[in-house]
């Protein structure tokens, strides 16, 4: 039985590279229709709040998508696992705190994790997306697709490992 | 109601407190306090640096896109921007008079925004403060503290958020991006199915918001802060009801003095502009609105949970209608001033807000299928409501090809702009006088901000973008100190600090 997937992205499709995220769930969206075979769930959304924490709850693995301000590289691929950290105090919580509250809220340990970051450089409200990011795009696609073509935690942590 | 605090006489003389920005608030803020040499506040400015170019993100494009369009103003309240953008339309398209349906539609849509909106800022953003009171440990102030002291409060509000937002999800179709609003109604009504899985849950929704109204009323009722902390007086407004009840989604516009007195009443709020001005001052990105019959030392307000609560009449719900009552008992049914009362009144709208899903949803109206009004079609338009934060303006023009050529948006939170500094000034000069620059008393400050739950950003989010940045600068503008709290949360101080 196939892994059941939540692929969860954040962004602001009018913010310039804020739109990474949900360009990635757009490029996952059409190629799941021909694999019939995967179970994977698309969660998107502005950004992360507390009820995406059950969202992800029964999950077997889940994928944060989203822009990375910090990146060094055109994309970076990390396990992550639950933290508290002071994003619980913001309209906006990290993929840690996210896990973080679904531990709380079920009692339960939250599933395996990982974070697909894509590296953004320009958030302007109006913008397009940044020539340099449809880049960093392509080839955070090409990991994606790469990543739900075998959904389980040892391929996943074998190919966040070269990072 | 002067501001004796924002300008001070010799600002070159005096030390600079910079607190960058605040945490827990979204978005970018940046409190500024200028001390002088015995540490007095003599300036406090709350500096918002968000908030620029929404007209010219509006302007250029097709009337009829613009609902959708704005929802991406915000990504905390993309609700709000889609209901008054869509209301602006409706007058561009003639219909002042929406289909039985379509308003019912679009009122419990709104409703569900203001019960996940409220429900999220009171478990996760505020109550930690008044839980455990804003000099306990950091640790211990946040939502981690919360659910190991409460944990069916953290599990009941994350449920209202999500309810909430299913409420918006069987309207739009989805959680964000929907299309609802249409100009002159609604894309769809609830579908019997759709109401019969949100009827469901309703019950406990209204069960645990009256809960939270109770425990909220006891923990200000508890904490020495409540009475003292953050009290000022100012003039509020907010949109109110023909019989003078609470109205989130249209009415006339209300306007009270700090003693209750009316300053105008049920004003049609497509003359906004004649009772309010918006003005710009050189040390901010945001506008400062004011009454213009005040004039603009004394003509600003407050607006969101703590104005309506002191603008209305009554509400037509019974449990927030009683609680009303005690929430108004407790000021000797006066005007309630107390920064802290706006966390009760905002419990309280909850509490109303679900309430009335309940009752949107045994109307038979709300799976109807008239859906669309029309009339004579217009060059400008106005919508106005009341959003989670406050009352919230849309106003478009548009030429003969249905273009938008100008667009004028007032927030909520541009709406509490002098109100915030205000709270800042009271704030400051209570608790920093004369004192060392530390983490609790800063998070006074952010207690006082936070109150009005602005939001700041309308905002990238993207990873790796939530620094808090703390600097003294003396009065040659160098740093002396600096704080910076990273994303995680670790402070480093020092002049060195990253």
């Amino acid at each position: 039985m196939t892994a059941r997937v939540v692929l969860l992205g954040c962004g602001n499709p009018s913010r310039g590279d804020d739109a990474l995220g949900p360009d990635l769930l757009s490029r996952a969206g059409a190629w799941l229709i021909g694999r019939p075979d995967l179970d994977v769930r698309i969660v998107e959304d502005f950004q992360l709040q507390v009820e995406h924490a059950l969202d992800v709850a029964d999950a077997d693995l889940v994928l944060f998508v989203d822009a990375d301000a910090t990146a060094t590289t055109p994309f970076c691929l990390r396990r992550t696992k639950s933290s508290r950290d002071d994003s619980y105090t913001t309209h906006e919580l990290s993929p840690e705190a996210v896990l973080h509250v679904a531990r709380e809220v079920t009692g339960r340990d939250p599933p395996p994790a990982w974070v697909l970051g894509v590296r953004g450089e320009s958030f302007e409200l109006g913008a397009p997306v940044s020539v340099a990011a449809r880049g960093h795009l392509d080839l955070a696609w090409d990991e994606l697709r790469t990543l739900l073509d075998d959904p389980c935690a040892s391929a996943w942590d074998a190919r966040a490992a070269g990072w | 109601m002067t501001h004796l605090l924002e300008t001070a006489a010799h600002p070159r003389a005096l030390r600079r407190v910079a607190i960058e920005p605040l945490t827990r608030v979204e978005g970018h803020g940046k409190v500024t306090l200028l001390l002088d040499e015995q540490n007095r506040v003599h300036q406090a400015r709350l500096h918002i640096v968000e908030f620029r170019g929404f007209e010219k993100f509006i302007q250029g494009r097709p009337y009829w896109e613009v609902p959708v369009l704005v929802q991406r103003l915000c990504g905390i309240c993309p609700v709000s921007h889609h209901l008054a953008a869509g209301k602006a339309v409706d007058m561009l398209v003639g219909a002042r008079t929406l289909t039985p349906t379509a308003e019912k539609v679009r009122r419990l849509m709104h409703q569900g925004q203001m019960l996940q909106s409220h429900a999220l800022h009171f478990f996760h953003l505020a109550s930690p403060d008044l839980l455990f009171g804003f000099d306990s440990e950091p640790a211990r102030r946040n939502i981690v503290g919360v659910i190991a002291e409460h944990p069916e409060l953290a599990l009941q509000g994350v449920k209202l958020r999500k309810y909430g937002q299913e409420v918006i999800k069987a309207i739009a179709g989805k959680r964000i991006h929907g299309t609802a609003c249409i100009p002159g109604g609604m894309n769809k009504a609830l579908s019997e199915a759709e109401r019969d899985v949100l009827r469901r849950d309703i019950g406990q929704m209204v069960a645990w918001s009256q809960g939270a109204v109770a425990l909220c009323r006891r923990v200000l009722d508890a904490s020495p802060h409540a009475p003292i902390f953050g009290v000022f007086p100012s003039n509020f407004m907010s949109l109110i009801r023909a019989d003078g009840a609470l109205d989130f989604y249209d009415g006339g516009l209300r306007a009270k003095d700090a003693q209750g007195n009316l300053i105008f009443d049920h004003v049609d709020y497509t003359h906004y502009n004649r009772h309010i001005h918006e003005e710009v001052k050189s040390w901010s990105y945001m506008k400062f609105p004011f009454i213009i019959s005040l004039g603009d030392a004394d003509g600003w307000y407050r607006v969101g949970p703590l104005a309506r609560m002191n603008t209305a009449d009554f509400l037509d719900t019974p449990l927030a209608e009683e609680a009303r009552r005690a929430f108004r008992a407790a000021a000797n049914d006066g005007m309630q001033h107390a920064t802290l009362a706006y966390h009760w009144a905002r419990l309280i709208e909850m509490l109303h807000a679900a309430e009335g899903i309940e009752r949107l949803l045994d109307d038979p109206d709300i799976t109807g299928t008239d859906l669309v009004a029309k009339g004579e079609r217009a060059l400008e338009g106005v919508g106005v409501i009341e959003a989670p934060r406050g009352t919230l303006f849309h106003h478009y023009k548009v030429d003969e090809n249905d273009v938008v050529v100008r667009a004028n948006l007032i927030v909520s939170t541009t709406n509490n702009n002098q109100a915030m500094n205000e709270a800042v000034r009271t704030v400051a000069a209570s608790y920093l006088d004369g004192q060392k620059l530390t983490e609790g008393l800063l998070n006074h400050i952010e207690v006082a901000v936070r109150a009005f739950d602005p939001c700041l950003s309308c905002a990238t989010h993207a990873l790796g973008r939530m620094p808090l940045q703390v600097e003294l600068v003396d009065a040659a503008g160098q740093v002396i100190d600096r704080m910076v709290k990273g994303a995680d949360g670790v402070f480093a101080e020092g002049r060195d600090a990253p």
